[in-house]
């Protein structure tokens, strides 16, 4: 609760005022990089919480990321619900099926980060399977998601060479293109991923989809350390990281912890208690303190 | 201009958009059929299975009685349905279990819809003593319970997928999770001309024999090309395997049949040309059945294996560049179609293949005697009795 107002990014980001011949990603003032840099500075790493937005319903969504930020997540990660989501376990393949039952969609989740704009600052990425932003239009997804708040967008199934047609939205928007880098990725691969992200490297931490299990922390750290060595950008871990134990052990190693299915899989489990978000909460606090036991940031 | 591109793209459509994990995946595998594409002993071994174990080349048979019927144009059936196993699907399979070997993939997995790719997998995996697992939807587990069991004779292990609509889209998106995350020791052979380049470029390449027979066997028989092609698309792989031969045989027009299901106007359909737009499913751009989010719909066909709401990316490009049409058939034409080549030639086509005999029935009055027309009977219907039989109300 104590970092509530901590995170205040220059009021720029939301500015409309910007003419088209500011078309660089490096002018735009970002949630996504101000944290990572704030967090460096304390010597801190970044929590990154991921929710299905609409499960179980918006509404909830909003409370969620807000009761997320206050448990101590540095940067949330909205997941758009997709009826064929190939790069999902079933954890957040039954996610999105309750959320596009209670009526989500790409749009009204872009309404609901307008929304919380009115109420926090914390770093919002969007992770939507290519054909729902398709659906709305690229270059118009771009601008909507930009005004509406969004500071990033990660495409599970949009590698940097299919990205072509995201690319001068997201520039002129300032919307961070985060790609994801996996234990399969040759070093040359590594070089062209790295080149074309903004924000973070998201690495996949295994061969696999979201909520398998995550065995080979050797791997990880090498692999992480290659993608440091490329480039400034910050690299951040995900698939596989569900205890306090594996956050912390993640943290050692990256910049940046991504939590999903053990996240959703909370909501599910407490979906119809009306403490949800005081519980999911208490999860992600405790994955938090796990990440930094020398100076716990949180009040819990 | 030699479609696809570098980028696996037929104009607008195609590419590969697929988790990074996969990425590397397909480059390898872009690179082994490279390889084995201009590898003669690869070809050589590849046309001595289809030779030896498939049976090819299948025949093209004139239909009399059919001809007759309609007092139309000739009617020239290409005998797919008489390759082993039963369809046009093992033409690929063999190709990629090769392609599997050279690669040093011990398993091999595979997604089915009206199970006759399963059953080609299973088959081959067999043959060369690959570990095979294929992907079923439980809806289709039922309604081709036949091919599961002959799958599991084979040695392969069936998964049932009960997720989503419980049919081939979600057999295709549970075989891409098991290739993520045994990518390593792991090749998909997918079935259709369907997913992320290379597949609907190499499959097309595997099943393109089927139109080289005909254009040699049509002018040995005709001593001239055909005025038409028709063949059915849930994918489109025996499609594409029967016109490719004949693009640049600008006289002969091309037909593709999607499946209609109870109408296209009620929206229980697998027409993807009739009601979709573009857009990305299972890694590749291409004509889509969705809703204005972006949702993908669920499909209805009376047959598993059309029964899906994307088609293959270079189906999407013939259709807006005009070079073929596309067109539907219900349920009902499909099953009167199926009794009237059982009754007509004795041949019991596969529900699939149905759907292109409907389509003859509607085409051939409208042509001359003179003219030629050749119809893929892509697969035979052995698989389709019991849900006929069920259809009828009568009781085995």
């Amino acid at each position: 609760m104590k970092r509530k107002n901590e995170a205040n990014p220059r009021r720029s980001t939301k500015s409309p005022s910007l003419h088209a011949s500011r078309f660089t990603d490096d002018v735009r003032e970002n949630r996504i990089d101000h944290t990572f840099a704030r967090l460096k500075a304390k010597g801190e790493k970044a929590l990154i919480a991921y929710l299905m937005a609409g499960d179980p319903s918006l509404a909830d969504t909003e409370t969620l990321v807000l009761a997320l930020e206050r448990a101590g997540a540095d940067l949330i990660e909205l997941g758009v619900p997709f009826s064929d989501p190939i790069a999902d376990g079933p954890v957040i393949q039954q996610a999105a099926e309750r959320a596009l039952r209670s009526g989500a969609s790409l749009r009204k989740i872009l309404q609901t980060v307008r929304a919380l704009r009115a109420r926090t600052q914390i770093p919002l990425v969007l992770m939507a399977y290519y054909n729902t932003i398709h659906a709305l239009g690229e270059a118009s997804f771009c601008r909507e998601a930009q005004s509406a708040g969004v500071d990033g967008l990660i495409v599970p199934d949009m590698p940097p060479e299919e990205s072509g047609p995201l690319r001068p939205g997201a520039a002129e928007s300032g919307l961070r293109l985060i790609f994801l880098l996996a234990p399969t990725s040759t070093a040359e691969r590594r070089a062209t991923v790295i080149k074309q992200s903004g924000g973070f490297v998201y690495y996949v931490s295994l061969t696999g989809i979201t909520g398998a299990t995550l065995t080979d922390l050797g791997e990880v750290k090498q692999n992480v350390a290659r993608i440091k060595k490329m480039g400034d950008l910050p690299v951040a871990v995900g698939f596989g990281v569900a205890t306090p134990e594996d956050a912390a052990r993640v943290s050692q190693i990256a910049d940046g912890v991504i939590v999903g299915s053990a996240i959703v899989k909370k909501i599910a489990e407490c979906r119809q208690d009306s403490r949800m978000p005081e519980l999911v909460g208490d999860f992600v606090r405790s994955l938090k303190v796990a990440m930094a036991p020398p100076a716990p940031v949180s009040s819990s | 201009m030699k479609l696809p591109d570098p980028q696996g793209r037929f104009g607008q459509f195609g590419g590969a958009y697929v988790p990074e994990t996969l990425v590397p995946a397909l480059q390898e595998l872009e690179a082994a059929y490279e390889r084995a594409r201009n590898d003669r002993a690869f070809q050589k071994e590849l046309t001595d299975y289809l030779t030896r174990y498939v049976g090819r080349p299948t025949p093209l048979y004139f239909a009399e009685r059919l001809t007759k019927r309609f007092g139309g144009a000739k009617i020239y059936l290409k005998r797919e349905d008489l390759c082993h196993t039963g369809a046009h699907k093992i033409n690929n399979a063999i190709g990629q279990a090769l392609l599997a070997r050279r690669m040093r993939k011990p398993r091999v997995i595979a997604e089915t819809g009206a199970g006759q790719h399963g059953v080609a997998v299973a088959t081959v995996a067999a043959m060369f003593g690959l570990q095979c697992e294929v992907y079923m939807g439980t809806e289709d587990m039922q309604r081709q319970a036949l091919n599961v069991f002959r799958m599991r004779l084979l040695g392969a292990t069936v998964t049932g997928v009960d997720a989503g609509s419980r049919t081939l889209k979600d057999a295709i998106s549970e075989a891409m999770r098991d290739w993520t995350t045994n990518v390593r020791t792991t090749h998909y052979i997918l079935g259709s001309v369907l997913g992320a380049h290379p597949y609907p470029m190499m499959i097309r390449d595997f099943q393109a024999i089927i139109g080289r027979e005909a254009r040699k066997q049509i002018l040995s028989a005709e001593g001239r090309l055909p005025d038409l092609l028709i063949a059915c698309v849930g994918g489109g792989s025996n499609a594409i395997g029967l016109f490719h031969a004949f693009l640049k045989d600008r006289r002969v027009k091309m037909v593709g049949v999607e499946a209609g299901g109870l109408g296209v106007a009620g929206g229980k359909h697998a027409a993807r040309f009739a009601t979709g737009k573009p857009g990305v499913l299972h890694g590749t751009m291409t004509y889509l059945l969705q809703d204005e989010d972006g949702q993908i719909n669920v499909t209805h066909s009376v047959s598993a294996g059309l029964d899906y709401a994307a088609v293959g990316p270079e189906h999407s490009w013939l259709h807006d560049s005009g070079r073929a049409g596309y067109t539907s058939v219900t349920d009902d034409e499909a099953l009167a179609a199926f009794d009237l080549l059982a009754r007509d030639e004795g041949i019991v086509p596969a529900l699939e293949s149905a759907h292109a005999v409907a389509e003859v029935v509607k085409a051939a009055p409208t042509l001359k005697k003179r003219q030629v027309m050749i119809v893929n009977l892509s697969g035979r219907g052995d698989k389709d009795v019991q849900q006929v039989a069920r259809l009828r109300g009568v009781t085995l």
